[in-house]
């Protein structure tokens, strides 16, 4: 059993597991941070963005003007955003039989995997994963193809010219395998392989292999997964969440006994609290309100915005925020709040609970009904003439490279009494702004988390305790902003095997069984006999049937009778085909016991000969000779078949057979 | 041989009170818990002392599981947990358990508050038989214990209907409560993997229709309304609040403005803003077109159709009305009936089946002259009509889901026992088909296989002697010991055997000496019987050891001669107890033609 790691980064993986012939895809995320490196794509032509310089090396040598500018220090690719993707080169991907997404934020990458690639199998997720996944797919599709770039920036990736860059694009990794986004038609041919499943719900995969997802408390739909044989489990553990949020709480106690648990997917924020961000939050938005500023708030359209959203439906009237407008920009935005409406199977027992009287799960269906918030495709159209300021507004992209939220950076990012909170942990929030520098408006960090922290995940390993654990090689140390919190990773007995980027790992396993099924007709058959106290054996004789990788084993037919044939007898003489083997035998045959079922058979003559490991029986009549020993016997007699068979037979009354 | 126990305690041969016992593997499970619509006497609950006569049900029953928010199917479920007491665990569907409260309530009101019915299950009694509910989502496999594990399945007949599943061990029954195989306007099709059932429960309302095409039923649904209304009539249309009436009203709907009708159209009961809201919050229930346009578009948003008030019935002019209940056996459908009979300008379109006794079931069958309490009569002279849209399968639905399934049986209940016996004996054909009447049990002996865990080892030895392809004219016979260990079953080599239960082999062995003449030396005779073996036994491997031995196969052979007498040679033939055939079988038969003349006394 082999696990290719294809992703280093930890929250958003992408391994691969070949268990019992079958090749398994755990979550296929994509690394969005690389679009840090890239200039913002304005909605609107921004002259600020447009007057940058271009780049050139100092000594002169290295012209990249048209593809690099420099912007307060920092140099950016003047194109299109690119991704950096799961490593394509450690296995063949056609070979992959089937892809299993743990949750919305993780599957990012399919198009990448499944188009192209001559994949020809199933991906499995939950019906929630699948519809808010596919709007954050059309959401990213949206904001790349609404501002077209006629430049495509490549001879900065040269390696040669690499080398001599500044700042974070020299370290940039693998920079040619990074791609544009996919198109719409290629997110409808990828989603379109996509099979529903319901927690617990048991997937066979080729008769070898079940699959389960277990909900994981992190997102709507959100779910770890166990890959199982019958004698052999593996856990999937990723993006998981403890706190009582929106989704249905985790499931820890279907992950015990497991021979190999992957780790994937803790807090990004190991020392932020999300109880404490979120006051900090709430605080920093009415403080803004107050003093006449607006507040942006970078985040994507699913996810956290439901509990932000539950969190300010409750603060507004305290904090009398009831008269501020609050906008949900994005082209997916009404979308998500429908669907998040829809999902009560999904949500937690609070939630459920309101779905049956019925009322809808979120409370921003009231906030919507009360025209407190208001959701815009993007900021063209309507919303242009009936925004309002001082106001909220919500809009991706947390990176601030591209979506609305590049142009209300533009608009209040020269006035200090604007804030910028940022609550999506995936992006540093110093390299989201660097392009937007020098900046004016205020900046709050108020990352959101929810994710399984250190402790929490220790806690739950200690009861579920699986044999091995394996994780990202960044869980083995301590972050290196914090090389003194050694509480800040991962402690274990025995230490969790860690894996980076191309990593291919062997698990420890050792299979010893495979379930395999006795038809009816042959169990009646066999004659069990009891060897020691609670254990039976029977001898089994059968023929194998597998199919499917399933195993079955069935009487051996019956010999078709043999036609009498007419010619003369030959010869040669063949060795006998299909008769069963005789069983092995064991124990020991007791002397007195033996002499005495001797002379019930007529045979009385016996002298008995002491040796140093047993007896020597000679049967003066017969001319016959029984050697007796704690672990064999030996018949030697002349060529007399009805008597060898006689003793042969009282020998056996006495020994189990095997 | 194990078997499968199957007792309906309601809808044996028969149209309501869905109840039915199954003991599967040593579990006890009741599946639906209805109530009976044509009867206001005990008659109408199930009779569970068939389970116990005294005490509660909890020790008999290992769990309940509620297909859909019917009440011939759910009706009877407070008195069952709370009057007779059951406190394990009652499944149903998330939509089931949202809305089957709500009727259940409705149930009460109606018996209690307006026919002053005592003893019966009270407001609170709902309340906390709800509490024991466990909400099943589809395809989720729930483990109600160790060894009772439950599945539904989409069922479709209305929101949140479901099949289900039940398996213990290799045993499985699947009971598919009330199902549609045709999608319709609101909800899916129902769907089951191959999952392979010893038995199959299966409805069987319409056991013998064949039902022409949806549209076709839709058009002359339409077609009647609109003639009806143009000529100024009232149609009323009874329903149950939830199901079939949303189907109608969204036909309705689309009609009134594809058409732009003004006739008002209105729905009985506070329920129905509720109703609709539980289908838009359910959306992921109903059919694919209605979740896909959600966001768009939401189907349960109506716009001509308006909540109805008592006092709207005396309204001049046209007007169509759904009111509950479906089967005009009470409340305001029967009251807006008994107003509108009078008049042949006006129509009752029943669009689903009545049980025997109610007052819809009566009119279907043409009676003109109703008697109603207080010894008036009714006399009928409005038109009635019967469409079917009740989402049942029909028989070639139930064929459909038959093959769907394969079962191994199959167990006919929900419908008329002369329906039934059609289509048992089609089924019949097949597999055996059962059919218990109420109180009757249906026994099913199922076959299992016995799964063991076989050694990797002697597993993969197997496999790659019988080459990747099994080949049916030649089968493989393979050996191993089969160690019964607890509750364990493991199937090993027999040398695996003995080292894992830590016994030591026990070596029979055997020796036969020969005696012969032969004028040669010890090793050359030796050399001349190894000749002679090689050319008359082919096939077989025979090897001249160094050490002075010949062995064919596993047997051995050694020479020595006497000291008296260096013609009279013995022959030493030795083999374990293991070997397949006895050698001297194979020796003497062989020697005695050439070499009879050095054999002594045989």
């Amino acid at each position: 059993m082999k696990l290719y790691c294809l992703s280093g980064h930890p929250t958003l993986p992408c391994n691969v597991l070949k268990f019992k012939s079958t090749t398994i895809m755990l979550d296929c995320g994509l690394d969005t941070t690389s679009v840090l490196n890239f200039l913002p794509l304005p909605l609107v032509h921004s002259p600020r963005l447009s007057k940058l310089t271009g780049w050139t090396s100092k000594d002169g040598t290295v012209n990249l003007e048209k593809e690099l500018k420099e912007c307060a220090g920092r140099v950016f690719v003047d194109s299109q955003p690119e991704f950096c993707l799961p490593e394509r080169e450690l296995l063949d991907l056609s070979t992959i039989d089937v892809i299993l997404i743990s949750n919305y934020h993780c599957m990012m990458a399919l198009p990448y995997i499944t188009e192209h690639t001559g994949f020809t199998g199933t991906v499995y997720a939950t019906e929630p994963t699948l519809q808010i996944g596919r709007l954050l797919m059309e959401e990213l599709v949206n904001f790349m193809e609404r501002v077209p770039k006629a430049q495509s920036a490549t001879c900065w990736k040269n390696k040669d010219l690499q080398r001599v860059l500044p700042g974070p694009l020299k370290e940039a990794v693998d920079v040619w395998t990074w791609k544009r986004c996919y198109s719409m038609h290629e997110v409808n041919s990828a989603l379109s392989k996509v099979q529903l499943v319901g927690y617990s719900q048991k997937v066979e995969l080729f008769g070898a292999v079940q699959v389960s997802p277990l909900s994981s408390g992190y997102s709507l739909g959100s779910s770890n997964w166990i890959i199982q044989s019958h004698h052999e489990k593996v856990s999937y553990v990723s993006g998981s969440s403890l706190l009582t949020t929106h989704p249905q709480p985790m499931d820890q106690s279907s992950l015990k006994n497991s021979d190999v648990l992957i780790l994937t997917g803790l807090t990004q924020m190991p020392t932020a609290n999300p109880d404490g961000m979120l006051g900090e939050f709430c605080s920093n938005l009415a403080m803004t309100i107050r003093a006449g500023g607006n507040v942006l708030v970078p985040c994507y359209s699913s996810g956290v915005i439901y509990d932000l959203l539950e969190c300010l439906y409750q603060f507004i009237e305290s904090a009398n925020l009831g008269t501020t407008p609050f906008y949900f920009i994005s082209p997916v935005a009404n979308s998500s709040l429908e669907f998040s409406q829809i999902f009560a199977e999904w949500l937690c027992h609070n939630k459920q609970t309101k779905v049956y009287l019925p009322e809808p799960p979120f409370p921003h269906a009231e906030l919507i009904q009360t025209n407190k918030l208001k959701h815009y495709p993007s900021i063209h159209g309507d919303f242009s003439s009936e925004f309002r300021q001082p106001c909220v507004v919500f809009t991706g992209h947390p990176s601030l490279r591209f979506g609305d939220v590049v142009h209300f950076m533009e608009l209040w990012g020269k006035s200090s009494l604007n804030t910028v909170i940022f609550t999506e942990p995936d992006f540093s929030y110093l390299d989201a702004l660097a392009p937007y520098q020098p900046l004016a408006m205020k900046c709050v960090y108020c990352p959101i988390d929810t994710r399984l922290n250190f402790h929490q995940v220790s806690k739950l390993l200690k009861e579920v305790q699986p044999l091995h654990v394996v994780c990202p090689e960044q869980y083995t140390q301590p972050p290196l902003s914090q090389s003194h919190r050694s509480d800040l990773m991962l402690e274990l007995t025995p230490p969790p095997m860690p894996y980076r980027r191309c990593s291919v790992l062997n698990l420890p396993f050792r299979r010893r069984y495979e379930r395999v099924y006795i038809l009816p007709e042959l169990a009646n058959s066999l004659t069990p006999n009891e060897v020691k106290p609670g254990v039976s054996v029977a001898t089994v004789s059968a023929v194998l049937h597998s199919k499917d990788n399933k195993h079955t084993l069935q009487s051996v037919p019956k010999p078709p009778p043999v036609a009498p044939s007419k010619k003369r007898k030959r010869v040669v003489e063949e060795p006998p085909v299909g008769l069963a083997p005789k069983p092995l035998l064991s124990g020991a045959v007791p002397l007195e016991s033996f002499l005495v079922t001797l002379q019930k058979h007529g045979i009385t003559e016996v002298k008995v000969e002491e040796t140093p490991d047993g007896h020597i029986l000679h049967l003066q009549a017969e001319d016959t000779l029984i050697q007796l020993e704690d672990d064999g016997t030996h018949i030697v007699c002349d060529n007399n078949e009805p008597l060898r068979t006689t003793l042969r037979d009282l020998v056996l009354r006495f020994l189990q057979k095997l | 041989m194990p078997e499968i126990k199957v007792t309906p305690l309601g809808a044996g041969q028969d149209v309501g009170r869905s109840c039915i016992l199954v003991s599967i593997g040593g579990k006890n499970i009741m599946l639906d818990c209805g109530m009976h619509m044509g009867y206001n006497d005990d008659r109408r609950f199930p009779d569970f002392s068939y389970v116990t006569q005294n005490g509660r049900l909890t020790d008999f029953l290992d769990c309940v599981i509620i297909s859909h928010f019917h009440l011939d199917h759910c009706g009877a479920l407070p008195y069952m947990s709370e009057m007779v007491g059951y406190d394990g665990p009652i499944y149903m569907t998330h939509p089931t358990k949202a809305i089957c409260p709500i009727l259940l309530e409705d149930f009460r009101k109606i018996t209690v508050d307006k026919k002053g019915e005592t003893n019966f299950f009270t407001s609170q009694m709902i309340k906390d038989c709800m509490k024991k509910v466990v909400p099943l989502n589809l395809h989720q496999t729930v483990q109600v214990d160790d060894e009772l594990e439950i599945k539904a399945y989409y069922a479709g007949h209305v929101l949140g209907a479901a099949m289900v599943q039940i398996k213990v061990g290799s045993e499985s029954v699947v009971y598919t409560g009330d199902y549609n195989m045709t999608p319709d306007r609101h909800l899916g099709a129902a769907w089951i993997d191959k999952c392979r059932p010893d038995i199959l429960i299966s409805e069987s309302t319409y056991a013998t229709t064949i039902r022409d095409s949806k549209r076709c039923r839709e058009r002359d649904f339409l077609k009647k309304v609109h003639e009806s209304i143009e000529r100024g009539g009232k149609v009323l249309i009874p329903v149950f609040a939830l199901g079939r009436a949303q189907e109608l009203c969204i036909l309705l709907e689309t009609f009134w403005e594809r058409m732009n009708l003004k006739a008002p159209i209105y729905f009985s009961t506070g329920l129905t803003e509720k109703a609709n809201h539980y289908y838009k919050l359910f959306i992921t229930w109903t059919n694919q077109k209605i979740r896909k346009t959600f966001v768009q578009r939401n189907m349960f948003e109506f716009k001509h159709i308006k909540a109805f008030d008592r006092s709207y019935a005396d309204n001049p002019g046209p007007m169509v009305v759904f009111a509950t209940p479906g089967m005009l056996h009470a409340g305001q459908s029967l009251q807006i009936f008994k107003k509108w009979a009078g008049n042949e300008k006006n129509m009752v379109i029943m669009p689903g089946y009545c049980v025997q006794g109610t007052i819809g079931h009566k009119i279907l069958n043409g009676q003109r002259k109703l008697e109603m309490e207080g010894r008036a009569t009714l006399d009928v002279k409005l038109q009635v009509e019967y469409m079917s849209f009740s989402a049942h399968a029909d028989a070639k639905g139930i064929m459909q889901l038959i093959r769907m399934a394969e079962p191994r049986n199959m167990l006919l209940v929900h419908g008329e026992a002369a329906k039934m016996e059609f289509l048992k004996g089609k089924i019949e054909q097949e597999f055996n088909c059962y059919m218990p009447a109420n109180g009757e049990t249906a026994m099913v002996t199922t076959n299992p296989s016995v799964p063991v865990d076989m050694s990797l080892n002697l597993l993969k030895r197997e496999m790659a002697l019988g080459g990747p392809l099994p080949d049916p004219k030649k089968p493989r016979t393979m050996h191993g010991t089969l160690i019964m260990k607890e509750n364990s079953l493991k199937l090993v080599s027999s040398e695996q055997a003995l080292k894992e239960l830590g016994l030591n082999e026990h070596q029979l062995r055997f020796t036969c000496r020969v005696q012969l003449q032969d004028p040669h030396s010890d090793p050359d005779t030796l050399h001349r019987v190894y000749t002679h073996l090689k050319s008359v036994l082919k096939g077989y491997t025979i090897q001249h050891l160094p050490d002075g031995t010949v062995m064919v196969e596993s047997i051995v052979i050694k020479v020595s001669s006497s000291a008296e007498d260096v013609n009279a040679k013995v022959l030493l033939l030795s083999w374990s107890y293991q070997v397949q055939q006895s050698p001297t079988y194979l020796f003497f038969r062989r020697f005695r033609p050439r070499f009879g003349i050095f054999f002594g006394n045989v």
